[in-house]
């Protein structure tokens, strides 16, 4: 098992992850981030490998890119940051991008290196199923890393299962329709939608990500889920506070867990 | 029934060799899904086809001339038909696809249309079959290209649709598409994206090729009346993301004739840094949801392109063509800024026809390729250049001075 299957096997209830960009918003942030995440109990972390044209994301993420690309940030950058950390920090890692930049890295050298350098999992929102089925899945495999795959209020239950049958770690819940950043409060709509994934009985845990902002909406996700994911409004905590640590701070206050 | 010629389409997963395919995040899926599943049985339906043609003959203004420009074809030294796109209903090919698509829209049951422009020639045309067939219509566009292209959005906004200014990234076609794609995210089950070139994931290189193959197919007859030949020697287009060039070339891809010259817009040449020409510069990698050739950083950060055409400034090239690239079954040809605007020159001074920047490409490229006199080229013509006088009087002015200074 790696690190985060530990964990998931471990705790079933009230997941907490963090997403932010690497190389934002400085170029070396990434440490700072983590140690801040570890000592304040968040559960994982993902990793945002910047891409210049994040299709699934809301302004948020898509500037937190712009400027760690323009802070020099790349993927073997990257992968020396999180070496030089390697086994300082207990957190799982996943790290989440785009396929573009991965394939230019080189597939199989990117899952070497990642799993080399302390990743459970990589989170790749453009990669077609199929293709995964008939040439990533065998690397994941290799490697002992998770694939974590994305379902929406849109994806069918027939593609949930098959998405489930799939997982070996969790599925990521995106809460409604939509680019990251755009959600204000869960609905209606969110909690019938995580109903209706309850009552499907997968054996993978479910964390939902997108819109996660507030108390309201992490509890929301707590209850009708495993767990939640905070992406934008993390970045934006860490563009608005000097360190990591007080914009760690900032958030856990928001999410009222302080 | 259109003609399809089997050479000219891509597997069922989309995929033209190795390019092509449908790389989107999971919050895309379904509607892809949807008008993949859709997409053959709407268009060969009986009741799109005669809709189709209807709108095509009688407001479009199909078929559209095939010119043989007898001045034209002095300077070149061989035999030079202008197929007229320019001549279509707002003023190029991009009406073909618009209204081919927006019927499909209809017949999903769609109640939005969004757009994403370049020039704004498809926003244009989206505007405009939006009106006819009253369909509220959103059009996104990069806000340096709403600055040089300024008449069309006049158009647009005339035409009573919304034009969204882009600022993200480089502000012109390639960010356009993103905010396009990201509002389609945002409001997936009502609304239809009409993708306005042979890019984007698949079905759209596919349905947006086939929808424009009726220029080919009006070639072939027209040809065939005039010269007693089913097929020219050459087929000249320009190509930024290829939907023009898709469709001039669709039912001559691999017939064994027929040479197809692709012409890229090189902006300050190839090698200045300063250019869009994809098939010269670009290597595989993922633009908008399909594996094509683009320009990239070694980090596969997509960089920005660069050209004074804003319909050919775009860092990819449907995967189409690219893989007619790598086959050799075409072969592209680059034209700088300053070469485009010698086309201008030489088109609207020999034929009394001002063409679109984009196009101009094209008629440069003309003196590029080894033509004999018994050879028989078709140039399409793809749009004209009332959008584009702004830049035209700019770039002839400075062009005077610099004269006048000498």
């Amino acid at each position: 098992m790696n690190p985060l299957q530990t964990l998931l096997a471990r705790k079933k209830k009230n997941l907490l992850s963090l997403f932010f960009t690497a190389g934002f918003p400085y170029l070396e942030s990434a440490e700072d981030i983590i140690a801040a995440a570890e000592e304040a109990g968040v559960d994982f972390l993902e990793v945002g490998m910047p891409y210049s044209d994040p299709l699934a994301d809301g302004p948020v993420i898509q500037q937190s890119s712009t400027k760690a690309i323009a802070n020099g940030m790349t993927i073997p950058l990257l992968f020396e940051q999180m070496a030089k950390i390697r086994g300082k920090y207990e957190i799982p890692l996943l790290l989440m991008g785009y396929l573009n930049p991965v394939l230019q890295y080189g597939t199989e050298k990117f899952f070497e290196k990642a799993a080399e350098n302390g990743a459970s999992g990589i989170i790749l929102p453009d990669l077609p199923m199929d293709e995964y089925q008939e040439e990533y899945e065998q690397l994941f495999q290799k490697y002992n890393l998770s694939m974590i795959f994305l379902v929406t209020p849109q994806t069918s239950d027939e593609r949930i299962k098959k998405i489930d049958s799939l997982s070996n770690a969790f599925i990521y819940v995106v809460s409604s329709a939509a680019t990251t950043g755009k959600q204000q409060d869960f609905g209606q709509a969110q909690q019938d939608y995580f109903k209706r994934l309850q009552a499907m009985n997968l054996k993978s845990p479910m964390i939902a990500g997108f819109g996660i902002h507030n108390h309201q909406t992490l509890q929301q996700a707590w209850e009708g889920l495993n767990g939640a994911i905070c992406g934008s409004a993390f970045l934006k905590k860490l563009e608005q506070n000097p360190t990591p640590k007080d914009a760690m701070a900032m958030l856990m206050k928001d999410l009222g867990l302080q | 029934m259109t003609h399809l010629n089997p050479k000219a389409l891509p597997n069922e997963r989309g995929y033209y060799g190795p390019f092509g395919g449908a790389y989107i995040p999971e919050m895309l899926y379904p509607n892809v899904e949807e008008l993949k599943t859709n997409y053959i049985p709407i268009l060969e339906s009986e009741k799109f086809q005669k809709d189709f043609h209807k709108l095509l003959k009688d407001y479009v203004g199909r078929p559209t001339p095939l010119y043989l420009a007898g001045n034209l074809s002095e300077m070149v030294g061989a035999k030079i038909y202008l197929k007229r796109e320019d001549l279509c209903h707002t003023g190029a090919h991009k009406l073909n696809n618009v209204v081919g698509q927006a019927l499909m829209a209809k017949h999903l049951g769609k109640k939005r249309i969004i757009a994403e422009t370049g020039a704004g020639q498809h926003g244009v045309a989206s505007a405009t079959v939006c009106a006819l067939l009253r369909l509220p219509c959103t059009v996104f566009m990069g806000s340096k290209d709403m600055a040089r292209q300024k008449p069309n959005v006049m158009r647009m906004r005339m035409l009573g649709a919304e034009v969204i200014p882009v600022e993200s990234g480089s502000k012109s076609l390639k960010d356009a598409t993103n905010e396009a794609i990201r509002y389609w995210i945002n409001n997936p089950s009502e609304t239809h994206y009409i993708i306005g070139s042979t890019i984007g994931p698949h079905p759209y290189p596919d349905l947006v090729a086939r929808l424009q193959s009726v220029i080919s197919d009006e070639i072939a007859e027209q040809l065939q009346r005039q010269e007693g030949i089913d097929a020219p020697t050459h087929v000249v287009a320009c190509a930024g993301g290829g939907s023009n060039a898709a469709g001039a070339f669709f039912r001559f891809i691999g017939n064994g004739k027929t040479i197809l010259v692709g012409a890229e817009a090189a902006g300050e040449g190839v090698d200045s840094g300063l250019t869009a020409a994809t098939i010269a510069k670009g290597t595989p990698g993922i633009i908008h949801g399909c594996k094509t050739l683009l320009m990239q950083t070694l980090d596969g950060q997509v960089e920005e392109a660069h050209s004074i055409s804003a319909g050919l400034d775009y860092p990819g090239i449907g995967p189409m063509h690219a893989w007619l690239a790598k086959e050799n079954l075409a072969q592209f040809v680059p034209v700088t800024d300053k070469e485009a605007m010698e086309g201008v020159k030489t088109l609207t001074r020999a034929e009394g026809i001002i063409p679109a920047l984009e196009t101009a490409h094209a008629i440069t490229a003309l003196f590029k390729i080894n033509l004999k006199k018994e050879d028989i080229v078709v140039v399409n013509l793809s749009g004209r250049g009332d959008k584009d006088l702004d830049t035209y009087q700019e770039y002839f002015k400075n062009e005077e001075a610099q004269l006048n200074a000498v």
